[in-house]
């Protein structure tokens, strides 16, 4: 079990471990670790050896070393770094090195971490599962026959196995705060725009965030702290600097929870509303008021964003025509261009990313465009002022993070009931608002002792309070410390 | 739309969103998808539900507008470094097929 991003940092900045130990110890780990939950897609020793030596060099000649120096991370693979490859889980990109970095791997590195390898999610990001992987299927830690949640399940999986400290993930409509609540980790949503998406293989330009999963609220903290803020080269990215979230930490003054009342479903297993009712209690014991609002929309959100998320999808993926980069099919006398363009693409991508592209590209193709992406577009405002409004009465929301455990691997075959899934979480990447997946409790599925999340939500750049309350709650328990058997 | 329209895609209306996408499907392929799409389009026509009239389309949180750079040249990427990750390459190009016809058509 590897340690924490602050701890880790900690005993490299005062000498009592190398960051080259930090790296070999945790390369040891996911060689012996990794077999079952095949959390990552390339592990990059070599390039994170030189990282750590570079570290380690600076720490010797007395230099500054950053606040994450030495902690080994592992990046989602849809997030490129120069000169490492990234597959985006897709056939269509296999073999493909970046030949430039994205912002937030970039900032990992110039405040001292180590980038240890890419993590396995669903194909460009679309899937609640990662069992649509073109390299495979991802296992929970808790139980390898079940799911690690998606899309960013390899990063949620390798934390939750403490093969690393922590990872950077992607959240399109739940795909960290969901992996993190169906492995029992910590997962954090920014606003839209608070992390540059450059270098982030887009999805859906409009919902689109990068974030961290770790072990506990504080080095979710630490992580926002280096990979937030303004990017030029990001024209979506929040142009004020970010404050000290870890600072934030220690804030205390008096607090509001909103408890969505349509997020109390009866659907959810019983120890999802139990988690929900502990928070509660949790923070009406700290002296928080609760109170119970309305997210009338919520049952309106799969709806909306599957027609926002897919019709962004269906232009963002274009670019993939095999023509400049990635994998190009064969061609046969006589074809044209654009047969090789089909083919390509019919080749390259996997069943689920067809399908979101096919839908994309129906709601936006002529005659159907006023139907749906233009009233989904309307329904976004309506959800947009729904939280502006419950804001008004309450400082965050709290909630279910997803309203079931993990499931088993390949018994959600029916598309839509796999996209209703993210029914708790898409609502902030329509709002473009900041949430967190924080463990909430365990329960005993078949025999085995599966972690259930809550979910916290928090006005746009409202990631302060957000960090402070979810931290109160893991001062009051123990839940985020449990670990699964090895 | 109507509001309580059960959205069923023929074969053909499949095929015509595929070749938009230019996405090579086999039969078996078009015909699944044809089934995903009418399942996932049944259940976004409860956006019909709604009383979305006048409002106004949100495509953007934030309804943030563009920003713009100043119009300075930088850097960018050497020849190498893109036929490096070309599919195919000839001398300092990208291969790609035969655009135009012999007559200077689209071929």
């Amino acid at each position: 079990m590897s340690q924490g991003v602050l701890e880790t940092a900690t005993a490299i900045r005062e000498g009592n471990q190398s960051a080259m130990d930090a790296l070999e110890a945790c390369l040891s780990r996911i060689e012996s670790g990794d077999t079952a939950t095949r959390s990552f897609q390339h592990v990059q020793a070599d390039a994170a050896r030189a990282e750590a030596r570079a570290v380690d060099d600076a720490i010797a000649a007395g230099r500054d070393v950053g606040p994450l120096a030495g902690v080994p991370i592992a990046i989602k693979d849809n997030i490129v770094m120069t000169g490492r490859e990234t597959n985006c889980g897709s056939r269509i990109l296999e073999g493909y090195h970046s030949p430039f970095e994205s912002t937030a791997t970039d900032r990992l590195r110039s405040a001292g971490a180590v980038l240890v390898g890419t993590t396995r999610c669903d194909e460009f990001a679309m899937g609640s599962s990662t069992e649509h992987c073109s390299s495979g299927s991802v296992g929970n830690p808790w139980d390898t026959d079940r799911v690690p949640g998606g899309s960013s399940g390899g990063s949620a999986a390798a934390v939750a196995a403490g093969l690393v400290p922590a990872a950077l993930g992607s959240d399109t409509g739940g795909s960290i705060r969901q992996p993190a609540c169906l492995c029992g980790v910590t997962g954090l949503k920014p606003s839209y725009g608070r992390v540059s998406r450059w270098g982030l293989v887009a999805f859906g330009s409009s919902l689109d965030c990068i974030g961290p999963l770790t072990r506990d609220v504080p080095d979710a903290a630490a992580l926002l702290n280096v990979i937030a803020g303004p990017d030029r080269r990001d024209s979506t990215s929040v142009d004020t600097e970010p404050p000290d979230y870890l600072a934030a930490l220690e804030d205390t003054g008096p607090l509001v929870v909103g408890i969505p009342r349509q997020h109390r479903h009866k659907g959810n297993h019983p120890a999802v509303e139990a988690a929900v009712d502990e928070a509660r209690a949790t923070l009406e014991a700290q002296g928080a008021t609760t109170v119970e609002v309305d997210l009338a929309m919520t049952d309106h959100g799969i709806a909306t964003y599957y027609v926002v998320a897919t019709a962004e999808a269906s232009s963002n993926l274009a670019r993939f025509d095999g023509i400049r980069y990635g994998r190009r099919a064969s061609m046969n006398p006589g074809e044209t261009l654009e047969d090789l363009y089909a083919r390509s693409r019919g080749e390259g991508f996997g069943p689920e990313v067809r399908r979101r592209i096919m839908l994309g590209t129906y709601v936006l193709s002529a005659g159907y465009y006023d139907a749906y992406y233009k009233k989904a577009l309307q329904a976004r405002r309506v959800i947009h002022e729904e939280y502006k409004s419950v804001f008004e009465k309450c400082d965050v929301l709290l909630g279910p993070t997803t309203a079931e455990p993990a499931f088993r691997m390949g018994s959600i075959a029916d598309p839509l009931t796999m996209y209703l899934c993210d029914r708790y979480t898409v609502g902030a990447n329509i709002a473009g608002i900041p949430a967190i997946s924080i463990p909430g409790g365990h329960t005993e599925v078949d025999g085995v002792t599966l972690p259930v999340g809550v979910q916290l939500q928090a006005p746009f750049l409202g990631e302060p309070t957000l960090l402070r309350v979810a931290n109160q709650l893991q001062q009051a328990s123990e839940h985020h410390r449990k670990t699964p058997a090895a | 739309m109507s509001d309580s329209d059960t959205t069923s895609l023929t074969l053909e209306e499949t095929r015509h969103v595929a070749r938009l996408a230019r996405l090579q499907l086999s039969d078996e392929e078009l015909e699944a998808c044809r089934h995903d799409l009418t399942a996932i389009l049944g259940h976004v026509a409860t956006l019909g539900e709604l009383d979305l009239e006048g409002v106004d389309p949100m495509a953007h949180p934030g309804d943030r507008t563009n920003r713009i750079d100043p119009d300075e040249a930088e850097p960018s990427f050497s020849t190498d470094e893109v036929l490096a990750i070309a599919p195919a390459t000839e001398g300092p190009f990208i291969a790609v097929p035969k655009v135009l016809g012999d007559d200077g058509s689209s071929a």
